[in-house]
């Protein structure tokens, strides 16, 4: 029987704010434990909550940017749990009012783009740390993290592959880098991931059981985590067998995925308005002033550079995948370069270099009018492909400008011919027996003679432009004998 | 409203409170009476009348997003009943 997969994913952002979501604590990470602390997030009786304005205008710009309908009027609401991160004995979430309903995400799968429905986006506050002792003995708790805030962003069940899981969360990064809204460390917890799946036989309208997938932490492991999860229930499935509805964990060592709590407890949190929060309403004027920040959003930058530089979607695609990149890619063509040799560039030597060193485009040592610079001296000749990449390369290391590199290197290129006709000449002349065996017809002796003269200039004429004046010179040899 | 012997350990045990079969009965026939006095608010007519989530008629207490100094750590964990010096320390926790 031929299956269907069926993904969802539950992301969580923190956002870049500067303070807590309910009071002034800094949101700082990696600071000792428990110096970002105070009565309102360590739940001290008799303190109260105060909306921090800008992670509401955040929250709106990414709920813009996934092209969410706003709930202009929206309030707060108590998930009620216990666990030792969760001082209050409750979370401030949004459960029947999120900010942003009904949007979406475009990713590009195999050239195909496809749209993924973004069912809700809620604001609410991050829980601490909890570190568990490796004997079993106790839990230490940090509360740093309490109360910085997070958005969740729920999709609508529309992944079909580990792959669009893969894309569609490389998507929402991407999404958050633009808006500026979160830095999306996986790895520092700043972007969260749980997943949803299930199989059903291919037609069938109903979803089938689903396992849930928990605490992913890289972008790889959305992917390698779903396909193990997808192949373990297609092999349940085909035997007649019954997927049990659970949570599971990826386990990085074995690469499988491992049953977390394996008989799913009925969540009943008791949600109810929160007390001590007035309510939000967002104006239009509101909404328009966090939209006059939205910045061009990546598929609209993608399809104007495939339109306006002519370039591949695949260098679109690279170098629109970080605001950055494509600041400094269209820097380089702004100071005179050309479209696709200003992307091969920033593609291939640039990003080269900055990933070898783990570096992101912000430490370039070379600045987008000086490698529009280098790429002027190869379309004009003076130096070759070949020669401007080891220009790169000496550029990157001492920071010096195209110019300098090749004067101090020597290695400019001679194209000019005033300067090349002597040479030519001369070289004719002390190499008669290549001349003759040429003029007797013998093509290869052509290749001594350039050979010759690029000698006689230290490699440095350009190679086209000499076999031209020799072929001219002789062929007119040719027709005076 | 009946509020059931069920309901009532059922609510006990989302609030972690431990109550004996005897006390069971006596809060559920209590918080019967408690629900049904209350359901006397469904005889007002409120047609025309938007639902609300808060008593006030404020909207948008906001802060700006500017840090200030909150607790010293020594203080906070003075409230707590255990700690290493730097955390709280808390019974074991097995799961994520």
């Amino acid at each position: 029987m031929e299956f269907e997969t069926v993904i969802g994913l539950e992301v969580h952002v923190e956002l870049n704010t500067n303070t807590k979501i309910f009071c002034s604590c800094k949101t700082s990470f990696g600071d000792p434990p428990n110096t970002h602390v105070c009565p309102v997030c360590t739940g001290q009786p008799g303190s109260l909550p105060v909306l921090n304005e800008r992670a509401v205008d955040m929250a709106v710009k990414a709920a813009l940017a996934l092209h969410c309908q706003i709930n202009q009027d929206c309030k707060f609401d108590r998930k009620n749990y216990f666990y030792p991160d969760l001082p209050k004995g409750y979370q401030i979430s949004q459960f029947d009012q999120p900010i942003g309903e009904h949007g979406y995400l475009e990713i590009d799968v195999h050239g195909d783009r496809k749209r993924i429905g973004i069912t809700r986006l809620h604001l609410e506050e991050d829980a601490g740390k909890s570190q568990h002792a490796a004997d079993g003995s106790h839990t230490l708790v940090d509360y740093n993290r309490t109360g910085v805030p997070l958005i969740e962003i729920v999709s609508e069940p529309d992944i079909r592959t580990p792959e669009e899981a893969r894309l569609y969360l490389e998507g929402i990064r991407e999404m958050m880098h633009y808006c500026d809204v979160s830095d999306c460390r996986m790895e520092e917890g700043s972007l969260r991931c749980d997943a949803n799946i299930s199989l059903r036989p291919v037609g069938q309208q109903e979803f089938g059981l689903k396992t849930e997938l928990k605490n992913i932490n890289s972008f790889r492991f959305v992917q390698k985590g779903l396909e193990y999860e997808e192949q373990r229930q297609r092999e349940i499935l085909a035997v007649g067998g019954e997927v049990v509805q659970e949570t599971r964990r990826f386990d990085d060592v074995s690469q499988t995925t491992l049953t977390m709590r394996s008989k799913e407890e009925a969540h009943d949190y008791r949600y109810f308005p929160e007390p001590d929060l007035v309510g939000l309403h967002i104006d239009d004027a509101w909404l328009a002033r966090v939209r006059a920040t939205l910045p061009e959003l990546p598929m609209e930058k993608r399809d104007r550079y495939i339109r306006q530089y002519q370039l591949p979607a695949y260098d679109a695609g690279v170098l629109t995948s970080d605001l950055a990149i494509g600041e400094y890619f269209e820097a380089v063509v702004a100071a005179g370069a050309d479209a696709k040799s200003a992307s091969n560039w920033v593609m291939g030597d640039l990003l080269g270099y900055l990933n070898g060193r783990s570096e992101g485009i912000a430490a370039t040592p070379v600045a987008a009018v000086e490698l529009a610079e280098l790429i002027a001296f190869i379309a004009a000749d003076r130096v070759s492909i070949k020669q401007g990449k080891d220009v790169f390369k000496v550029m990157c290391e001492t920071g010096k400008d195209a110019k300098t590199v090749i004067r101090e290197a020597g290695m400019e290129q001679i194209s000019d011919m005033s300067t090349l006709l002597p040479l030519v000449d001369a070289v004719l002349a002390s190499n008669p027996k290549s001349v003759q065996d040429f003029l007797g017809g013998k093509e290869k002796a052509l290749g001594a003679l350039v050979g010759q003269l690029m000698k006689a200039t230290q490699g440095q004429a350009n190679p086209g432009v000499v076999n031209q004046l020799l072929r001219d010179r002789l062929n007119a040899l040719k027709a005076v004998e | 409203m009946k509020i059931s012997e069920d309901v009532v350990r059922h609510v006990a045990r989302l609030a972690r409170l431990a109550v004996c079969d005897e006390e069971v009965h006596g809060l559920a026939s209590q918080l019967s009476d408690i629900l049904e006095y209350a359901e006397q608010l469904q005889q007002v007519d409120l047609t025309g009348v938007a639902p609300t989530s808060h008593p006030f008629p404020l909207k948008n207490v906001l802060r700006t997003d500017v840090p200030r100094p909150g607790l010293p750590r020594e203080v906070l964990l003075a409230n707590a009943p255990d700690d290493d010096g730097e955390q709280i320390r808390v019974p074991a926790v097995l799961e994520g």
